[in-house]
């Protein structure tokens, strides 16, 4: 009974930590071309492409 | 990158190029720090060959910072310095082979709905995965004191998720209340927040059985519907904003004083004296004061044959000047000129027709009373029968909770979704879902002709007739010139694989041809009456002749292509007994020779109003026309028909009105838009008789009050999930046996419109 103490705000740590990932790509513009980004990672020469 | 068809670098007259480079500037838009940024619609991007091209030719210009390639909405976005000169982008993106056009960032209006409901759908999936890892452990045989703390840690994660991720269903459901009416968002919403507060009242009075989990992820499940729907008319919308505009966004004024100043559309006043340069449309009705030329009409009255005016004739807004440059003075405002007169036809067309009701929602009106009616029915037989008013509440919500309805909220949007998916890839857009619905139920095409059937611009007729010799030196010179004689020419030149001729200079003389000299010898090819020597009859003014100092060498005739599978598409759909008919506005015997091509009815020189008057005779008649075209002339009509569709190339009105949008040249586009929309009409309702029969088991077994929280989230997920894996069935390949029955015997039922006339 003890472990919830520590596991339960760890899971929900966990599982907010990965909504707010989620919301920050979504903020920084990584959904707009996925048609794109299919694409450029067949790329190789990433120097020229990642300007 | 072999798979990028690089359409032939066109040599563009350096006034054109400066203007263009003047535009560039004016769309920019400054980033602040000296850097200027600038989008470009690049419609033919379409892989990543086509990306590092471009991204690898634009970022070598001086000037330019960087340049990104978005190919989802075939956009370029380019940054470059304030000081420098503006670098020659569109010329570049040209010159490697891709029409280009700048795309103007006022008409970007930033989608603010989809970035809600992602971040929605990512707060609700958050919070039902969670919720689920606690219930789990309350299905598995927790202790009291445990069930009762998961249940509180549920209550706390639910209540705030509900309240954000809900609210795009809350607010329809509450707008569409006050209007008194009642749509799928209003069961769902009640469904939502019941379960929330029986929950949470269970808990406090430390009760076995929390639905927590089963409102949570209900509402993950249907932002998932909400949100593909959504995506996918975004996606076509971007894509048809994209292409290029047709329509002259202003055009050079005279002014009285000599100078030449740059106007908007708006600010042409009639009276204004406008320089017209070859290549450019009309951009407001006029009158030519000055110059000879020719006009191609075929996008604004379907004539394929272009006119010739001479100082005093009436120019429509949105024709295009070919051969030479004109002085025109306007005859009338943007507001009052032929274009604005179609939008305005098209607009009351729209305002007409009789408002399409989405299968979901006409699904919503019959299933919204009978869910609410079984749980009240619950509610009143627990009540009498046990009375228990808890237990009968309890059980009433639960019915709610199991009638709610996601599987009904994924039926549509998820095939749908397949269906513009198959369509994207076979270069169709559409408009929205609604538009694969009606799509479905079409029982006649109606066809515009040229640039429809047609490819709408001129090619040279038999060529192989042709003297080699004469066409190679015809070829060489044509190559000077942006007229689309002259490209046809160019273009039968390269086909015939002929080897470049040189010349000592050429000379485009504007309104009559081009003049090339090799040595001593002249050659003129162009207008018959001017490339003869004096005194020559004018010869069919159709044509083109190539002239050897002065003499006849060979006449060049064109015509309007037919456009690639056209015979095959057209075939195809009467096989699947739609009935077809040919409207046009051009002459009687180019529409009459098409017609007899192609085996259907036709009418020719039919005017915009007359079409439309067609469409809705038609449409009384209780039939549902799908409408082809791509004309100005057309856009009523598009927008009166029960489905509408039209080409890439098509004129700006047109192609708003229209529901479908094909980008590829074959005409095989309608057929194979027709056949998914047919088989998505079929999974729908498969889809809906899967709803239909999940519910069959689940009410009773929730009207018995057995539904407890995990067999609610059971019930959800798997109907969810048998929905979305049957629209995943939706092919687009054959057509489905039984529809190929009654063929072209409703082809007479058809009336045909007079032709002229009114």
């Amino acid at each position: 009974m003890i472990d919830f103490v520590y596991l339960i705000p760890i899971s929900l740590a966990l599982g907010a930590a990965g909504l707010a990932a989620f919301m920050w790509s979504l903020r920084s513009g990584q959904y707009e071309d996925l048609d794109g980004a299919a694409e450029r990672i067949l790329f190789d020469d990433d120097a020229k492409s990642a300007r | 990158m072999s798979c990028c068809a690089a359409i032939g670098a066109d040599l563009v007259a350096s006034d054109l190029q400066a203007r263009a480079r003047q535009q560039l500037r004016l769309a920019a838009r400054p980033l602040g720090n000296g850097l200027i940024e600038t989008q470009i619609s690049v419609p033919d991007i379409h892989c990543g060959g086509c990306i590092q091209k471009i991204e690898a030719a634009l970022g070598e210009l001086p000037g330019v910072r960087s340049a990104r390639v978005n190919l989802s909405t075939k956009r370029v976005t380019a940054c470059w310095h304030e000081t420098a000169d503006p670098p020659p982008i569109i010329e570049t993106l040209e010159s490697i082979g891709y029409r280009a056009n700048l795309y103007d960032p006022s008409a970007d209006v930033k989608d603010a709905v989809l970035p809600e409901l992602l971040r929605a759908l990512a707060v609700a999936g958050f919070a039902a995965s969670n919720i689920m890892l606690f219930s789990v452990s309350i299905w598995a045989g927790a202790e009291p004191q445990t069930r009762d703390l998961f249940h509180w840690i549920s209550a706390i994660i639910a209540l705030p998720a509900l309240a954000y991720a809900g609210r795009p269903f809350f607010r329809s459901a509450f707008s569409s209340l006050r209007h008194g009416q009642t749509n799928m968002d209003v069961p769902i919403s009640i469904g939502v927040s019941l379960a929330f507060a029986m929950s949470l009242f269970e808990t406090m009075r430390h009760g076995p059985h929390a639905y927590f989990d089963a409102s949570v992820s209900l509402l993950f499940f249907l932002l998932i519907g909400r949100t593909l729907d959504h995506v996918m008319r975004e996606r076509a919308r971007t894509a048809v904003k994209g292409l290029a505009r047709l329509a002259p966004q202003g055009a050079l004024v005279l002014r009285p004083d000599g100078s030449r100043t740059y106007v908007n559309l708006d600010g042409i006043a009639p009276g204004m004296r406008i320089a017209l340069a070859a290549g450019d449309r009309v951009p407001v009705d006029a009158r030519v004061v000055s110059g000879d030329s020719e006009i191609d009409c075929s996008l604004v009255s379907g004539e394929s044959i272009p006119r010739i005016v001479t100082p005093g004739a009436a120019l429509q807004a949105g024709t295009l000047n070919l051969t030479g440059a004109l002085t025109v003075a306007a005859t009338a405002t943007a507001k009052e000129s032929f274009l604005a007169e179609m939008i305005r036809m098209m607009e009351a067309a729209e305002a007409g027709r009789s408002v399409y009701r989405r299968i979901a929602d006409r699904a919503a009106r019959l299933y919204a009373p009978v869910v609410h009616t079984t749980a009240l029915a619950t509610f009143a037989g627990w009540t009498v029968f046990s009375g228990d008013v808890h237990l009968a509440t309890t059980t009433a919500i639960a019915v709610l909770i199991i009638t709610c309805p996601c599987a009904l909220g994924l039926a549509v949007p998820m095939v749908q979704v397949m269906a513009a998916r198959r369509l994207f890839e076979k270069g169709i857009m559409v408009k929205d879902g609604a538009a694969i619905e009606r799509l479905a139920e079409i029982d006649s095409v109606v066809f515009d002709k040229t640039g429809t059937l047609t490819l709408g611009s001129p090619h040279l007729v038999a060529s192989e007739l042709l003297a080699r010799d004469a066409l190679t030196v015809a070829a060489a010179i044509a190559v000077h010139s942006n007229h689309p004689y002259s490209r046809a020419i160019a273009a039968a030149g390269r086909a015939a694989q002929e080897k470049a001729v040189a010349f000592d200079f050429v000379v485009e003389h504007p309104g009559f041809g081009l003049e090339a000299r090799q040595g001593e010898v002249v050659y003129r090819l162009g207008r018959a009456d001017w490339a003869f020597a004096a005194g020559a009859p004018p010869e069919n003014a159709a044509g083109v002749v190539l002239s050897k100092d002065g003499r006849h060498v060979v006449h060049f005739r064109f015509e309007d292509r037919l456009r690639p599978g056209a015979l095959e598409a057209v075939a195809e759909l009467g096989r699947h007994g739609l009935s077809l008919i040919i409207v046009s506005g051009d002459a009687d015997a180019p529409v009459q020779e098409m017609a007899a091509q192609f085996g259907v009815p036709a009418a020719a020189r039919v005017l915009p109003a007359q079409k439309l008057d067609y469409v809705r005779s038609v449409t009384a008649t209780g039939r549902r026309v799908l409408m082809v075209g791509d004309g100005l002339n057309d856009a009523p009509a598009l927008a009166a028909a029960y489905a509408s569709m039209a080409p890439a190339t098509a004129a700006d009105v047109g192609r708003n009105a229209a529901d479908f949008v094909f980008l590829r040249e074959s005409l095989l586009a309608v057929p194979q838009a027709v056949r998914i929309a047919r088989e998505a009409a079929g999974l729908v309702r498969q889809n809906m008789a899967i709803a239909v029969v999940y519910n069959l088991f689940a009410v009773p077994l929730a009207v018995a009050g057995l539904v407890t929280p995990l067999v609610a989230a059971i019930a959800m997920s798997a109907s969810s999930i048998i929905v979305v894996a049957n629209a995943a069935r939706l092919r687009g390949r054959t057509w489905r046996r039984g529809s190929s029955g009654a063929a072209a015997a409703a082809f007479t039922s058809l009336p045909l419109v007079s032709a002229g006339g009114r």
